[in-house]
């Protein structure tokens, strides 16, 4: 079992003709992902190593009944591409592209929640998401996860993620789903939306979870922890010493006026029960140990 | 992007709102040549990207030239919390009846706009959250929505600003959320916003933050980015594309991806070292970026040693390993440097690394190892 997408999923590609598109279409379909469709109004008719190339989401949901979307768009056109996407009839949306405005974040978010509330947004400047041996959406190295669980990830950092899944598989630890939330102000998907998928997904037994300097979503999650997380947790926190005031290469990865720091996330964590290593390496050690009691 | 209070009023006043006529000067003569033009009295205030000017001495009133002449002299080279004064902005003198504060910027946990309005201007509006956190009225604005002129007014009066005031704030609140959003701002604040003694409201500081991802459909921003404040080492970064922030160590630093960067400065400072810098070389770390990076290190007078951090995905340590060995054929390197290299293909990697190795090049098992080496190597303690 995994959360947000299976072995079943079957996914468009807005942008699989451009070069990063289709760099990563093509790898998630070698991976075994179902990539059924990409989208270019400039293209429609053509293909993209077999893959059909369809004017828009709507057209591509139609012929090929894809339940998900990932965006591989420059950032001026992710605004459009994710509404687009929505109305074009995909419940799950992956926008993978980075250096999105945030008053565009702003606006879709708000927009999808009034208009789609069953439209799932993963992103913007995230990795994607991974279900071990099943679905890999995005940039991630399919390779690097171990399928099977028990573990599931949710991650605002990219290369830590591959980082976390890399240590758990040395040890012989399997993932179920892995999922890459990004490092924006105003991420689609939560780490509180992840932990209520782990929670109800029989085949997790316990959750990982990478958080970063700014704003208050590991907060948040602590306090959600503490009220409906029966799975044991172990997380890291980065940028301890990241200075006040500089964004520490994520857009959303700033503290600004005192708060967002690293500190004050893992306090929290720790409050609600999370077991938080100092470094990734020990919070990989500490998911061991965990997976080993359970 | 911060913006100078200078260049935040001009920014406001292209959405209409009322600031004071000034001009800007980067020497006492020219401080004087602005101040004769707009006639005495005038204000004589520093610009920098930093809070806390008028306590430290940055901000003055200037009744007649001599004064000008006197602060500009003063105030020039000044140093305010490690930012020094390099120009200044002269503005006409208002007459303060009241002081008010208003500021709009993005709320994460809510992921709505939020707009703070106080009757108590003219103070750090944290020090008012902390002691009076009643004098501030907050609005949650859902961008779908928008800010509706009925709300401006329900927040006036929630804020509690006097009669005369409200007119000319509710057109100032519209104008100023239109700036936000049009203007894409990570911030915009206004403190004061004053009400004249003739009974007009008006815009008397400016402090903006715009987005750097939004320059696309904003070409003009591009000459802020000019006067950012860097230091010497950030500005080298920035042009050559890098992700780097200054620190103030020894231990160089080069990752790929931001968590992992942020994570290897981290693990620095755990194991006993400083941190000279964080620097994300992005996922695919080919030999042009690497060598960009050691560059920018190397001239780094304080870096005594480097550590690179790689995690290879979809990008293998071959070609990982072969970006640093030829990087390092076009960098004369000052400090030895410690690799560590972990992910996709990493044995073949460190099989291509092996043959180059010394003292200078030292390869490490895990993070945590390197971070040590790499740290002793700083201090001296081994070599």
């Amino acid at each position: 079992m995994s959360i947000f997408v299976n072995a079943e999923t079957k996914v468009i590609y807005q942008g699989l003709t451009g070069s990063q598109g289709r760099y990563y279409g093509l790898l998630n379909r070698d991976y075994g992902t179902k990539v059924v469709a990409g989208t270019n109004p400039k293209k429609a008719g053509t293909d993209v190593e077999g893959i059909p190339i369809f004017a828009s989401v709507a057209e591509a949901v139609e012929e090929t009944g894809a339940t998900a979307s990932c965006i591989f768009i420059p950032a001026p056109g992710v605004r459009s591409a994710v509404l687009e996407a929505a109305q074009g009839g995909v419940d799950f949306i992956v926008a993978i592209t980075e250096g999105v405005p945030a008053h565009d974040e702003a606006l879709f978010y708000n927009q999808l929640r009034k208009d789609f509330p069953n439209v799932q947004l993963l992103g913007p400047n995230c990795p994607g998401i991974i279900s071990p041996g099943e679905c890999n959406i995005g940039i991630t190295a399919g390779h690097i996860a171990l399928p099977g669980g028990p573990v599931g990830i949710v991650s605002r950092s990219g290369t830590l993620t591959y980082q976390a899944l890399y240590e758990l598989k040395e040890k012989g630890i399997g993932c179920t789903t892995c999922v890459g939330i990004g490092g924006d102000p105003v991420p689609g998907t939560s780490f509180i939306d992840c932990l209520a998928a782990f929670e109800a997904d029989p085949d997790t037994k316990a959750v990982m979870m990478i958080g970063e300097i700014g704003g208050s979503a590991e907060e948040e999650a602590a306090e959600f922890i503490s009220n409906n997380m029966t799975k044991p947790i172990s997380a890291y926190v980065a940028g301890v010493t990241a200075p006040a005031g500089k964004k520490m290469g994520h857009a959303g990865a700033i503290v600004s006026g005192g708060r967002g720091t690293a500190q004050a996330k893992m306090e929290a964590l720790e409050a609600a029960g999370v077991r938080v290593g100092n470094n990734p390496t020990e919070a990989g050690e500490l998911m061991a140990e965990i997976v080993s009691q359970l | 992007m911060d913006l100078f209070e200078y260049q935040g009023k001009e920014f406001f006043a292209e959405y209409g709102m009322p600031v004071s006529p000034g001009g800007l000067a980067f020497s006492v003569e020219e401080a004087v040549g602005v101040a004769e033009n707009l006639g005495c009295p005038v204000m004589v205030k520093a610009q920098v990207h930093t809070g806390g000017r008028g306590k430290a001495g940055g901000v003055k009133f200037a009744a007649d030239i001599n004064d000008v002449a006197e602060y500009a002299e003063k105030i020039l080279g000044l140093d305010i919390s490690g930012h020094v004064v390099e120009r200044l902005w002269i503005e006409k003198a208002s007459d303060i009846a009241d002081e008010y504060y208003v500021s709009f910027t993005l709320d994460r946990s809510a992921k709505k706009h939020l707009g703070m309005l106080s009757a108590e201007g003219g103070v750090e509006i944290e020090k008012v959250a902390e002691e009076n956190p009643d004098a501030i009225a907050r609005i949650w604005v859902d961008p779908v929505e928008g800010l509706s002129e009925g709300n401006c007014r329900n927040w006036v009066k929630e804020a509690a600003l006097p009669e005369q005031a409200i007119e000319g704030t509710v057109e100032i609140l519209l104008k100023l959320y239109k700036a936000y959003v049009d203007g894409d701002a990570d911030l915009v604040e206004i403190n004061p916003l004053i009400l004249t003694d003739d009974g007009r409201v008006h815009v008397l500081d400016a402090k903006v933050t715009l987005d750097g991802n939004s320059v696309f459909r904003h070409e003009t921003y591009k000459e802020f980015d000019e006067t950012q404040t860097r230091d010497e080492r950030e500005k080298a970064a920035h042009s050559k594309g890098l992700q780097y922030v200054g620190l103030e160590g020894e231990v160089g630093v080069i990752a790929n991806g931001a968590g992992l960067a942020m994570s290897t400065v981290d693990v620095v400072n755990q194991v006993g070292g400083r941190p000279a810098n964080f620097l994300d070389i992005g996922g695919g770390a080919n030999a042009d970026v690497m060598t960009a990076a050691l560059e920018v290190i190397n001239n780094d007078p304080d870096v005594k040693s480097i550590f690179i951090n790689i995690f290879g995905g979809i990008t293998r340590g071959e070609e990982i390993a072969n970006g640093i060995i030829d990087a390092l054929d076009r960098v004369e390197m000052r400090s030895p440097i410690v690799i560590r290299l972990d992910g996709t293909n990493a044995d073949e990697g460190r099989e291509i690394l092996e043959p180059h190795l010394s003292q200078a090049l030292q390869l490490a098992p895990t993070m945590l190892t390197g971070a040590e080496q790499a740290v002793a190597l700083a201090k001296g303690t081994k070599n």
